[in-house]
Formats: structure tokens, C-alpha cells, sequence
């Protein structure tokens, strides 16, 4: 072998395994962070995961908001009309939250059935909906319009 | 009547825009002098004419027109007057009319710089940014039209979405678009080089100032994007791989790769084909943001199936531009194969590394961005991928860029030697490692890795910046003097992400009026919360005390706005006091009660730094675009001579 081949060579071998190592690193922290969506609906069949983190959305029911009252560990009810789920917080809720709101959730699902949520979200628009609660609440047969908007935690 | 006259200019402006794209090309290719020479008048019309339109709609927003669905929709008598008219392109219609208004202003900039380039040339550029408007200005008319009137005129209108009642954002969109429509620029350059059959390398280098200007508008842009973001949404976050963000990343990662791409080509007749795909690459993903963040595309998929008119005016559009673009690109890229030859150890090497690594960084967040619309517009379910996948790839794969980066500005073109090289930068790269440490531990209560490395890299990127400017004093030019600015500007904004993401502090919490709270050796203590009227909104205003070793530093006041028109809506305003190695950040969250409210205070180490490197970024640009190389000679021929010692010393 040349020393141009073996150049060559060391280079090309180079590409690849980066090429490689990239791509296999990439795609792991892709899988790793796919967050996918489930209704209250989905929940309640058992269809969503337990051990992994995923969104959950629905209208904050009216009068379901309850706070404690020395942290601020806040406990309110999601529903898509049809089953409804109970979403725990700690932390400060956005601006945009308020009950009849459409809200989406991303946390985990507990052993008692409730949901603990480690961020909450809300689209920065009075009007907005977020698209997978209208899909769920069209699911369920609401009648439904969609908005637009930047997120906000 | 006014609105009236807005539509008849928009619909002359696209009269015009069809005449640019048909004659002059044809003349070019026809070589009809007559033909072609219709290309200057025609296109300064055509600005003249968005002009006015856009005149129009300022008018009709200034004026509260609101038998105007667009005003009615997006303004309100009690808007101050500077919301008004950046009221003008806070919602979809009136930013894609600002869109088609820059691609205006950008065409008339052409006709004034180009007069030293051969006559068909320019022809061939105009009519691309003709064709170019077109498709905009038919979406405009036909999708999304801001002159509709109701037919029953309200009395008030719906008011801009209080989030984009700032100063910040009246000038973010202009700047970002300025930034993207740019690259319409640098695209209708590699057009108008394939449809020409140009197979020298002059069209690059009359193309970098134009890529290089109009990267300074998008770099500015999403900075002052994301200073919006920080200081608006009052959760003290610069940066979310939210899709809005990333459309207009993406154009600034590939403007970037083509910047140093075009650099190449131009010096060395290298990666010929590389820069014209960029060219492409970097204009497709402006049009691609642009409609991704104003359609609503993006945000809500259901955008598409509630208007499907403008989402397949969209992908029609796109399709024509991607579609026409590369295959020009098959036919005529053999034929403008580079000649220059250049060896593994050579600034050409460093420079290829660079713009492909820029490229695969791009098409990771291409991938995060779209893969859940790709994924539920097949009907598959519903996801999102969440910001630690772009941290996750953006970071590792960014790390290379820098380091081969700093060997770069060392490194001669064409051929050089290792051993060389390293002698030249050992001392840097040693440096910077052990300089990184000590910092760390210096500035920093809980050194980690993570921070010793960020800091190492930005040293490194600093320090060969530095040397290499000094050992170059006797020949700086403007060029190398903008280089070095951007380079420095980015070892800034590295510090900055590196020391704020890693050692920020952050206390939520539930206080009343005389509470007190420590964060990072500051003691926060709420002294009363008001009630306070503002023009069109009410708000709540905390005032909380700051003290540093029980001596009072500053008093902060951080509101609650409930805007009367939206139903209510709130936002929050964050008290924030700023600072060169700090920020401190007060924001007030939700009523609990009994008095008591939510709290957010932060504590944000060199947070600043990160817009203060894009301010040198944009600073280097500037200077580079105005290196004298780029003058142009007034000469008739299409061959501009190189002079031999910018191109030696400049990069």
C-alpha cells in the first residue's frame, strides 16, 4: 500500500466511524426524547406508558384547581368530556392557565393514577387551543377551532 | 379608499414582478439588450409599488381603520401609536406583506450596487428575485390578503397580542427578515451563475457581501429574539429549540457554512457546487421558516386542514423553488466543476469540515423540527421532541467546529504541514485548557466539567483569534479584521451559555408582602404589591428589595399585566437588574390567596455575554463586507481581475 492509499484509507475510515458514532448518538437522544401525547381518554383504557414521560392534555375542569396552602404544590383536573385525569404541579403555572383553558401537561403517570407533572403548558394567545386537546376534545365530539401562538412554561 | 389603493399597488407590484421575470432572463438568454435593460426600471417599480401598499396598511393601522379585517384583528384605539404600526407585522398577513416589501428593498439594493457587473448578469438576478416575488405576492392575493375589509365595520378592534407590545419586537421581525430575505440575494447570485453557465468564480465573490450583510441582519435577528424571549416570558430562558426558534436557526446555520463556503470558491475555485448548493440550501430554509412560523403550520397542524388553500400554496411554492433550484443545479453543476486541488492538511480541509459539520448540525434540528408533523400528518399519533435532543446533538457536534476552527485561521491554503501548524497554535491549545480551568474555579463555586470545557473551547477560539490577528498587524485587512471580530464573538456567546446554563440559581417560591428568600448570596425581600393602571391594561406590581451582606444592592419591581381587550389576558413583566457577570431576576407568578403570591427569582451569571458575542458577530460582518475586495471596478466584462494581495491576506 502507498503512503497516498494509506492516507487514503486512515482518512476514509476516519469518516465513517464519525459519521457513525454520530448517528447512532443522535438517534439515541432522539428516541430517548420523543414525547408523545395521550387524552385523558387514552389514559383512562391504559394505553398510556408508566415508565416513561409523556404529554397529557385536556381542559382544566372549573373548580377543579386546589393549592396548597403552604407550598406551591397545585393539583387540578384535565378532561377531553369524556374521562377526565388529575394532573399534580410544583411549581408556578403560566400565565395563560386558567380553568375551561386547554392546557398540555408533560410528566409521568403514578402508581395511584394520578399525573405529576414537571412542566406546564400554555400557548401565549387568549384564544389558543392547543392542537393535540382539539384533537382529543373533536375525538370526543366537541367542536373545536385551533389558534397559533409561542409556548410559554 | 386608502386600503384600496394598498391592494391596487400590490396587485401592479406583482404585474411587475412577472414582466422582471420573464423578459430580462429571456433577454439574457436571447441576448436581447432591450429586453434585459427593462430589468432596472422594472424592479425599482416594483419596490416603489410595495411602497406604497405597505404605506397603505400603516395608514390603515394608525388611522384605526377597522372596517379592515386584518387592523380589526390585531389593533385597538387604546394601542400606543409604536404598537400600531408594529402591529402592522405582528400577525400572518401584514409580515408576509413586510416580507414581499424587504424582497423590495432588497431588489432596489441591487439595482443601486450592481453597475459594475455585466449587464446580463444582473438581469438574470432581478428576474430570479421577480420570480421569487411572484410566489409571494400571489400567496399574499390570493391566501392571505391584509386589505380584506367586513362588511360590518366594528367599533374596537381585538388589540395585538400583548407579548408583542415591546420594543423589542418592534424591530425583531424587520431584522430577522432583512436576514432572511437576504439570502434571496445570494441565491438569485448561483441562479443566475448556472443559468448563465458561469463557470469562473466572479459571481462569488460579488455574491459575499450581499450573504455576508444579510447573515448580520438574521444573526441580530434571533438575538434580539431571544433577549426578547428572556426578559418577555418571565421565566428567564434565552434559548427553547422551540420550532419558532429553530426556523430561523436553521437559515443561520447554513448562511454561516455558506459565508466560509463562498470564501473558498471564491479564493481557491473550490467546492463550487458545494457553495451554489447552500446558495440554495440557505434560501430554501428562510422560505421554509417563514412559513412554517407565519402559516401556523407549525404550531398547530390543524392550520393546514382549516385553511388548505394556504398550506398547499405553501407546498406548491416550495416545491417549485427547491424543485426548479436543484434540478438547474443537476443540469448545470457538472459543467462548473472546480479546478482548484488542495491536500488533506490545508485551510481548504478546515474550511470543508466547518461548512459540512454546520450542514449535519442543521439537519438534526430539520429532523427534531419536523419529525412530529411529518409523523402526525401520516396520521401516526401525536408527539413532540423535547429540547434535550437538541442539546444532546447541537452540543457534541458543535465542539469540532470550534476546535478545527482555531487550527483554520492557522492553516494555509492549499497545502501545509501538521507539524507546522501545531508548533503555532501548541502554546493556544495548552493554554486555554489550563486557563479554562482556573477560570472555572475562579468564577464559579461548583467547578464541572462541563464548564471547563465550554470555557477551555471559547479560550481557545479566543486566544488563536487573537494571535492570529497580532502576527497578521502589518496586513489587516477589513476582511481579516471581521473574521477575527466574529470568531471573538463567538468564544463570547460560548462563555455566556457555558457559565449561565451551568451555574444559574433559581428559587420558586409562595411569599407575602415582608417575606424573605436567599439566592446565590442575595436575600430577596418582598416589600409590598400594588395595583397599578397602564393604558390598556391593569396591572399588579411586586416591589422586592435586594440585598447582598444586609446592604441593599437594588430594588427591583416585577408586574402582573391583565390587558382589558384580549378578555384579560395576563403577562407577566420581569424586574430584571442587569449586569456584565450577573443578572438578577425577579418575576411575579399567580395570586395563592390570603395575600400571598408565586415567585420566580433568578440569579444568571453572564447571561449578558450571550448577546453581547452575536453584537461582535455582527460587528465582524460588517466590517468584512466592507473589505475593499469587494469593490466593485466599473468594468464592462464579466472578468473582474483579482488583485493578488487581498487574496493572500484576507479570508
Amino acid at each position: 500500500m502507498n503512503p497516498h492509499r494509506r492516507k487514503l484509507l486512515i482518512t476514509a475510515t476516519f469518516i465513517v466511524v464519525g459519521v457513525a458514532a454520530a448517528t447512532l448518538l443522535g438517534l439515541k437522544a432522539f428516541q430517548e426524547n420523543l414525547l408523545y401525547f395521550y387524552s385523558p381518554s387514552q389514559i383512562a383504557a391504559g394505553e398510556a406508558p408508566l415508565t416513561r414521560s409523556f404529554r397529557a392534555g385536556g381542559l382544566v375542569v372549573e373548580g377543579s384547581v386546589t393549592r396548597d396552602p403552604e407550598s406551591l404544590i397545585v393539583q387540578f383536573v384535565l378532561t377531553d368530556t369524556i374521562e377526565n385525569i388529575t394532573v399534580v404541579y410544583d411549581g408556578i403555572l403560566p400565565d395563560l392557565f386558567r380553568e375551561g383553558q386547554g392546557i398540555v401537561a408533560n410528566g409521568n403517570l403514578q402508581a395511584d393514577g394520578k399525573f405529576e407533572a414537571f412542566e406546564v403548558l400554555a400557548k401565549h394567545d387568549e384564544n389558543y387551543m392547543p392542537p393535540e386537546v382539539a384533537d382529543a376534545l373533536t375525538k370526543a365530539g366537541v367542536d373545536m377551532s385551533s389558534g397559533k401562538g409561542h409556548l410559554q412554561q | 379608499m386608502i386600503p384600496e389603493l394598498g391592494q391596487f399597488a400590490l396587485i401592479l407590484a406583482l404585474c411587475m414582478a412577472i414582466i422582471l421575470a420573464v423578459f430580462p432572463i429571456v433577454g439574457a438568454a436571447r441576448n436581447n439588450s432591450y429586453w434585459m435593460s427593462l430589468a432596472l426600471p422594472v424592479a425599482r417599480t416594483q419596490f416603489l409599488c410595495l411602497v406604497i401598499a405597505f404605506a397603505a396598511l400603516v395608514y390603515a393601522f394608525i388611522t384605526n381603520d377597522f372596517s379592515v379585517t386584518y387592523v380589526a384583528n390585531n389593533s385597538n384605539t387604546l394601542l400606543p401609536v409604536q404598537y400600531r404600526i408594529s402591529a402592522v407585522w405582528g400577525a400572518h398577513e401584514g409580515s408576509l406583506l413586510l416580507w414581499a416589501l424587504i424582497l423590495g428593498i432588497w431588489m432596489f439594493a441591487v439595482t443601486l450596487f450592481s453597475r459594475g457587473l455585466p449587464e446580463e448578469f444582473v438581469a438574470r438576478v432581478l428576474g430570479v428575485m421577480g420570480l421569487i416575488s411572484i410566489g409571494f405576492l400571489l400567496f399574499l392575493l390570493l391566501t392571505s390578503n391584509p386589505f380584506e375589509r367586513i362588511l360590518m365595520a366594528p367599533q374596537e378592534g381585538a388589540d395585538l397580542n400583548p407579548l408583542l407590545q415591546d420594543p423589542g419586537l418592534i424591530v425583531h421581525p424587520p431584522m430577522l427578515y432583512f436576514g432572511y430575505v437576504g439570502f434571496s440575494v445570494a441565491f438569485s447570485f448561483a441562479i443566475a451563475a448556472m443559468l448563465g453557465g458561469q463557470t469562473d468564480t466572479s459571481w462569488a465573490r460579488w455574491a459575499r457581501p450581499w450573504t455576508i450583510i444579510s447573515w448580520v441582519f438574521l444573526t441580530l435577528g434571533i438575538a434580539l429574539g431571544s433577549w426578547w424571549a428572556y426578559y418577555e416570558l418571565g421565566w428567564g430562558g434565552w434559548w427553547f429549540w422551540d420550532p419558532v426558534e429553530n426556523a430561523s436557526f436553521m437559515p443561520w446555520l447554513a448562511g454561516t457554512a455558506l459565508i466560509h463556503s463562498l470564501a473558498a470558491t471564491e479564493k481557491r475555485d473550490i467546492f463550487k457546487n458545494w457553495t451554489i448548493l447552500l446558495a440554495i440550501c440557505a434560501f430554501s430554509l428562510s422560505l421554509l421558516g417563514t412559513f412554517l412560523v407565519r402559516s401556523g403550520v407549525l404550531t398547530s397542524v390543524h392550520a393546514f386542514a382549516s385553511d388548505p388553500t394556504r398550506g398547499i400554496f405553501i407546498l406548491i411554492f416550495l416545491g417549485v423553488v427547491v424543485g426548479g433550484s436543484l434540478l438547474l443545479y443537476a443540469m448545470r453543476a457538472p459543467a462548473m466543476a472546480s479546478i482548484g486541488k488542495f491536500s488533506l492538511i490545508s485551510r481548504d480541509t478546515f474550511l470543508l469540515i466547518n461548512s459540512v459539520l454546520l450542514v449535519v448540525v442543521m439537519l438534526t434540528i430539520l429532523l427534531g423540527t419536523l419529525y412530529p408533523l411529518i409523523i402526525e400528518a401520516m396520521g401516526l399519533g401525536k408527539l413532540s421532541v423535547g429540547a434535550p435532543y437538541f442539546n444532546a446533538v447541537f452540543i457534541p457536534l458543535m465542539i469540532p467546529v470550534t476546535i478545527a476552527l482555531g487550527f483554520g485561521m492557522f492553516t494555509r491554503w492549499r497545502k501545509d504541514q501538521w507539524s507546522r501548524i501545531w508548533a503555532k497554535t501548541r502554546t493556544a491549545a495548552i493554554a486555554s485548557i489550563v486557563i479554562g480551568g482556573l477560570l472555572t474555579f475562579m468564577l464559579v463555586d461548583s467547578a464541572i466539567l462541563k464548564t471547563v470545557a465550554g470555557l477551555s473551547i471559547a479560550l481557545w477560539i479566543l486566544i488563536t483569534s487573537i494571535v492570529s490577528l497580532t502576527t497578521r498587524r502589518k496586513s489587516l485587512t477589513f476582511g481579516f479584521c471581521g473574521m477575527s471580530s466574529a470568531h471573538i464573538g463567538l468564544a463570547i456567546t460560548i462563555i455566556g451559555i457555558t457559565i449561565s446554563s451551568n451555574h444559574s440559581q433559581e428559587v420558586h417560591k409562595r411569599m407575602g408582602p415582608g417575606d424573605r428568600v436567599d439566592v446565590a448570596g442575595h436575600t430577596f425581600e418582598l416589600v409590598k404589591i400594588s395595583e397599578l393602571p397602564g393604558p390598556n391594561y391593569q396591572a399588579t406590581e411586586a416591589t422586592i428589595n435586594v440585598y447582598r451582606n444586609d446592604e441593599m444592592i437594588t430594588s427591583l419591581r416585577s408586574q402582573k399585566r391583565n390587558y382589558f381587550a384580549r378578555g384579560g389576558m395576563p403577562m407577566t413583566e420581569a424586574g430584571i437588574d442587569p449586569g456584565l457577570t450577573r443578572d438578577i431576576y425577579v418575576s411575579l407568578g399567580e395570586p395563592l390567596g390570603e395575600g400571598d403570591w408565586s415567585l420566580r427569582f433568578y440569579y444568571k451569571p453572564f447571561i449578558r455575554w450571550i448577546w453581547l458575542g452575536a453584537l461582535f458577530m455582527a460587528l465582524g460582518g460588517i466590517l468584512a463586507a466592507m473589505d475593499k475586495r469587494f469593490r466593485l471596478k466599473k468594468t464592462k466584462k464579466s472578468a473582474i481581475i483579482l488583485d493578488k494581495d487581498t487574496v493572500l491576506s484576507t479570508t
